[in-house]
């Protein structure tokens, strides 16, 4: 569905990413592990179409993206939810959600449709939908970013480190939720430090550091793997 | 909207409308025509710095243009007041697109400063192209309206109405504007651009778009200066016009509906209070205006909305706080 093919993404001279080759197929939750700047959000503004790669080719469905702007990307069927809850803190839950099918604006039963589904989903949301988004706890505001992600019906979301900063149980109930999101036929790409969490959801994962990928296998190998138990689940 | 609001807006409406009955006065009137001249110039500037976080300082040159589209096809062409108008609307919404084509490829003090720029070219063609438009002599004998069937323009006091109509219609457009998707999506743009677009806004189409719309409602505004004071010079594209829209807007309130009328009245009003001070009167502006956007960045009506807000916050509070307990333990724990 999404290949990258040998992608480097510069910021002025710096290369942040290089060399990247990642598959996700229909239907699979992949998972990229690594620390802070290792090159995981790079990767995700390459794919969305906010930083254009210096080199190599992003397939999306077959098609390249290297020349796509980022707004026709969502149309294409790419969602994103960026790192750190970035919402309209000043807007209303609800409007935040209408926001996010900012691309499918004229179909007006549809955006219902999908709100009703974010809803059963995240049914506080539901409870706070017209309090303003910046009045909600750490949770909640993940909770939104993700349900505005969803409004736009992606076929292929992006998740950049939904589980940071917060606490356990929340952290459990987020990827539970990106479980059935994923059962429901949304393929899900997904940045992640929690590599414990990710890893029990994920199919498979890539593992990155300053900058390319040191190591990818299935969820199991990777859980198997002595660097990766160290240096990210802690056993 | 609020019903206080509702009727706090039709009161308002109601004594502008009677206000050049009670006050008789003729230069109280013609002082608070020239207000709403500039209050439909700051909502114009309103849309794209307030909403959209683009900082414009082209926008007394667009005004300049309205008044001088409207000036020389009056006077020069000897076109009709009505055609004149629409006419110079639409060509300062095609040079505000090419302007906005260049200019909106820079981002926050880039694009004031590239706009500063602008405005100040502008100026100075109006200044030196001497035989369109008469240079520093300026432009003179500009027709007042013609009139609509039985309606003239010629008072002050039919004037003041004209003007008065063409304020509610820019506010209603703006009100409009702003409370449909397209504002939440300028709103989004001034939020984080970056977010924008992951949402799939074309950042350049609306950006553009409310350019355009914003440099229109500019040209409007000089348009009916330039009927109403019916003499124009270079001046009025001058850098300190566009330095008084901006006070306005930010002692108002940048970024809110009513902001562009409280700022404009009250600064209006207090320049002529404080006349006697001459020039030193900015030695009261500069320090208050500095203050203001300390402790207020988003001007007087800013300060209200966030005062009431809080206060109905701690109205509530008793209940959010017994809902709130339970997650914020689980948080820590």
């Amino acid at each position: 569905m999404l290949s990258l093919k040998n992608i480097s993404v510069k910021y002025g001279s710096f290369a942040a990413v290089h060399g990247l080759n990642i598959e996700v197929k229909e239907g699979e939750i992949v998972v990229l592990l690594g620390s802070n700047g290792a090159g995981k959000s790079t990767t995700f503004r390459a794919i969305s179409g906010l930083n254009k790669p210096a080199e190599g080719e992003i397939l999306f469905e077959g098609k390249s993206l290297n020349k796509v702007s980022a707004d026709k990307i969502v149309q294409l069927g790419i969602g994103q939810c960026p790192e750190g809850r970035k919402l309209f803190p000043a807007m209303s839950v609800q409007e935040n959600l209408r926001m996010g099918a900012f691309v499918h604006r004229r179909k007006k039963d549809e955006i219902k449709k999908s709100l009703q589904h974010v809803y059963q989903l995240f049914p506080i949301l539901h409870d706070k939908k017209d309090d303003a988004a910046g009045s909600l706890s750490g949770g909640q505001q993940q909770m939104l970013a993700i349900g505005r992600a969803l409004m736009s019906k992606p076929k292929l979301m992006l998740l950049d480190e939904p589980s940071v900063g917060l606490a356990p149980l929340i952290v459990e109930q987020m990827f539970e939720v990106i479980q059935q999101i994923n059962r429901e036929g949304t393929t899900i790409l997904l940045a992640e430090q929690n590599a414990n969490a990710a890893l029990k959801i994920a199919d498979k994962g890539y593992v990155f550091e300053s900058g390319s990928i040191v190591l990818q296998g299935t969820s199991q190998e990777l859980f198997a793997n002595d660097e990766v138990r160290k240096a990210y689940i802690g056993a | 909207m609020s019903k206080v609001q509702r009727i706090a807006i039709l009161v308002l409406i109601l004594l502008a409308i009677i206000f050049p009955i009670i006050s008789q006065n003729d230069y109280f009137i013609h002082v608070m025509t020239l207000s709403f001249i500039w209050m439909i110039g700051v909502y114009g500037l309103n849309l794209l710095a307030g909403y959209t976080g683009y900082l414009s300082l082209a926008h007394a040159g667009f005004f300049a243009i309205g008044a001088y589209s409207l000036g020389l096809l009056t006077v020069k062409a000897e076109m009709n007041f009505w055609p004149a108008l629409l006419l110079s609307l639409v060509i300062t919404g095609v040079i505000g697109f090419f302007v906005g084509l260049i200019s909106l490829r820079t981002k926050e003090h880039f694009f004031a400063i590239y706009t500063l720029c602008v405005g100040y070219i502008i100026y100075l063609v109006i200044d030196k192209w001497d035989s369109l438009t008469e240079g520093v002599r300026g432009l003179i004998g500009i027709p007042a309206p013609a009139n609509i069937g039985p309606l003239s323009f010629e008072t002050l006091q039919s004037h003041y109405y004209l003007v008065l109509f063409f304020l509610l219609l820019v506010v209603l457009i703006m009100y409009r504007i702003v409370h449909s998707l397209s504002g939440r999506t300028y709103i989004a743009i001034r939020n984080s651009e970056d977010l924008a677009q992951t949402i799939g806004i074309s950042t350049m189409k609306n950006k553009l778009t409310v350019f355009v719309i914003s440099t229109v409602i500019a040209g409007l505004s000089g348009a009916l200066y330039a009927s109403f004071v019916r003499f124009i010079g270079p001046d009025i594209g001058s850098i300190a016009i566009v330095f008084d829209f901006l006070t306005y807007l930010l002692v108002g309130g940048i970024g809110t509906l009513s902001g562009p009328i409280v700022g404009t009245i009250l600064i209006v009003v207090l320049s002529q209070r404080l006349q006697f001070l001459q020039d030193y009167r900015m030695l009261v502006f500069g320090p208050v205006l500095t203050l203001l956007i300390i402790f207020y960045p988003r001007g007087i009506v800013g300060a209200v909305v966030s005062w009431t807000q809080k206060r109905k916050a701690s109205v509530h509070q008793p209940i959010i706080r017994a809902k709130k307990l339970p997650e914020e333990q689980v948080k820590e724990g």
